[in-house]
């Protein structure tokens, strides 16, 4: 998460003090990403410098200073809003390691793993929904946070189900050639490569 | 009279005990499902979750008494189905239980009034008592205002909602729902999950078939069938405060 982009996107609004920023932040993204406030401070000093944002008094530090978007600032929040994250290579999943780990490890019951984590994130699912059916409902920051999360979670879920099914199809299959495997390493090494 | 099933008590509106459902002839013998027990409380909202062909819609229909069990036990505010005639399983159908449907399955020719107190009038109650009955259904369901209006006139979230009140409509007990969401989009279908767990929350037991993950969140209760057994459930969940607290602290 970028806090110098979404200080920015506030500031787009009007000029603020750091508090109201550190303030109108949280309420901003639902209250789920805390944000301290020697960290506003130091992401306003650094955005200062870069001569995307200014304040009234430059010779004054603290709660009495305020701060506001330059056009340099506007073009940069505006590049960033449509810049996509990299998302190119997959992320070190460690629950994606585990069942890889657990489909090798002799005596272990890949089914009955995967079984534990989807109980678990089914669990983990509940619990934002309590919080969409709660206080989400009159948040619109919180709510798409949560539909965020919710996405996710979901979509570790459907992996777990896919795994299942390739890990029952292949304990009933003869293993394949070693030729076929290996055609494909060369590309997954790359893959690893580029992170 | 067989085991009572994990988690049965005063409270428990459906209970299934070691319910098995088998289709065809040896050897071609197919198990939809394989001793299941499962017990849902007054107030209670479960989710079965389970891949196609787990016994997830076979659940469903034993638990309407629309089929029987091949074995087991399925009894409905205590009573047991199999003990019943046919005519007190009818009322039972009428009174105590109502369903919610993938495709809605409300009748074209009727306003949403009349679907909604369509189920209480079969069921003998006077025209003037069933509509108004229908009328407050409408109303917790936040459709009063579309009463005259015709399915083909409504939205597909306003179909689901008169679908709904219908199910809940008089003093039904318990509610059972085969992927009630339907067609809808992640948004609107979240909506009908609210307004089903909101009928639990006055006091309906409910149980919920779905693929779904996003879905099945809302129930109190997931439990997951596969190949006909229950492999698992998920427990009651803790408030979502644990989710808020910044991640150093948790």
């Amino acid at each position: 998460m970028s806090v110098p982009h979404v200080l920015l996107a506030l500031l787009s609004q009007g000029p603020k003090y750091g508090l109201q920023l550190r303030e109108e932040f949280e309420a901003g993204t639902g209250e789920v990403w805390p944000l301290n406030v020697g960290q506003v401070y130091k992401t306003l000093g650094r955005l200062e410098r870069d001569g995307l944002a200014e304040s009234d008094e430059a010779d004054q530090d603290g709660p009495q200073k305020r701060y506001r978007i330059t056009a340099g600032g506007r073009e940069a929040l505006a590049a960033w809003l449509r810049t996509p994250p990299d998302l190119s290579s997959p992320p070190r999943d460690e629950l994606v390691m585990k069942v890889l780990v657990a489909a090798r490890v002799p005596g272990t019951d890949a089914h009955e793993v995967i079984q534990a984590h989807r109980v678990y994130l089914l669990e983990l699912m509940q619990q934002w929904t309590r919080l969409k059916e709660g206080e989400a409902r009159d948040d619109l920051g919180l709510a798409l946070v949560v539909d965020a999360e919710l996405f996710r979670l979901d979509a570790v879920i459907r992996w777990l189900d896919a795994a299942e099914v390739r890990l029952a199809r292949a304990a009933a299959e003869p293993p394949r050639p070693a030729s076929v495997t290996s055609a494909a390493a060369p590309q997954l090494r790359r893959l690893g490569a580029r992170r | 009279m067989s085991r009572p099933a994990p988690g049965a008590s005063a409270a428990t509106v459906l209970e299934l005990r070691g319910v098995t459902k088998t289709y065809g002839q040896e050897p071609a013998v197919v198990r939809a499902l394989a001793g299941v027990d499962l017990a849902v409380a007054a107030g209670e909202m479960v989710a079965v979750m389970g891949p196609s062909g787990s016994g997830k819609s076979t659940l469903l229909t034993i638990a309407g008494s629309l089929e029987d069990p091949t074995s087991g036990e399925v009894l409905v505010g205590g009573m047991a189905l199999a003990g019943m005639s046919r005519g007190r399983r009818a009322r039972l159908r009428r009174r105590v239980i109502g369903y919610v449907f993938q495709d809605f399955n409300l009748l074209p020719g009727l306003t949403a009034l009349e679907n909604v107190a369509l189920p209480l009038e079969l069921d003998g109650v006077a025209v003037p008592r069933a509509r108004a009955a229908g009328r407050t259904a409408l109303e917790a369901l936040g459709v009063a205002d579309r009463a005259g209006g015709f399915p083909d006139q409504l939205s597909g979230g306003e179909r689901q909602r008169v679908a709904i009140a219908r199910a809940v409509v008089g003093d039904r007990r318990l509610l059972l729902a085969d992927e009630p969401s339907g067609a809808l989009d992640s948004v609107n279908a979240g909506e009908v999950m609210r307004l089903l767990h909101e009928a639990c929350r006055r006091g309906v037991a409910a149980v919920v078939v779905t693929h779904d993950a996003q879905l099945a969140a809302w129930a109190d209760r997931i439990v997951l069938l596969r190949d006909g057994r229950m492999t698992g459930h998920t427990s009651r969940p803790s408030g979502p405060e644990s989710l808020l607290l910044p991640e150093e602290t948790r």
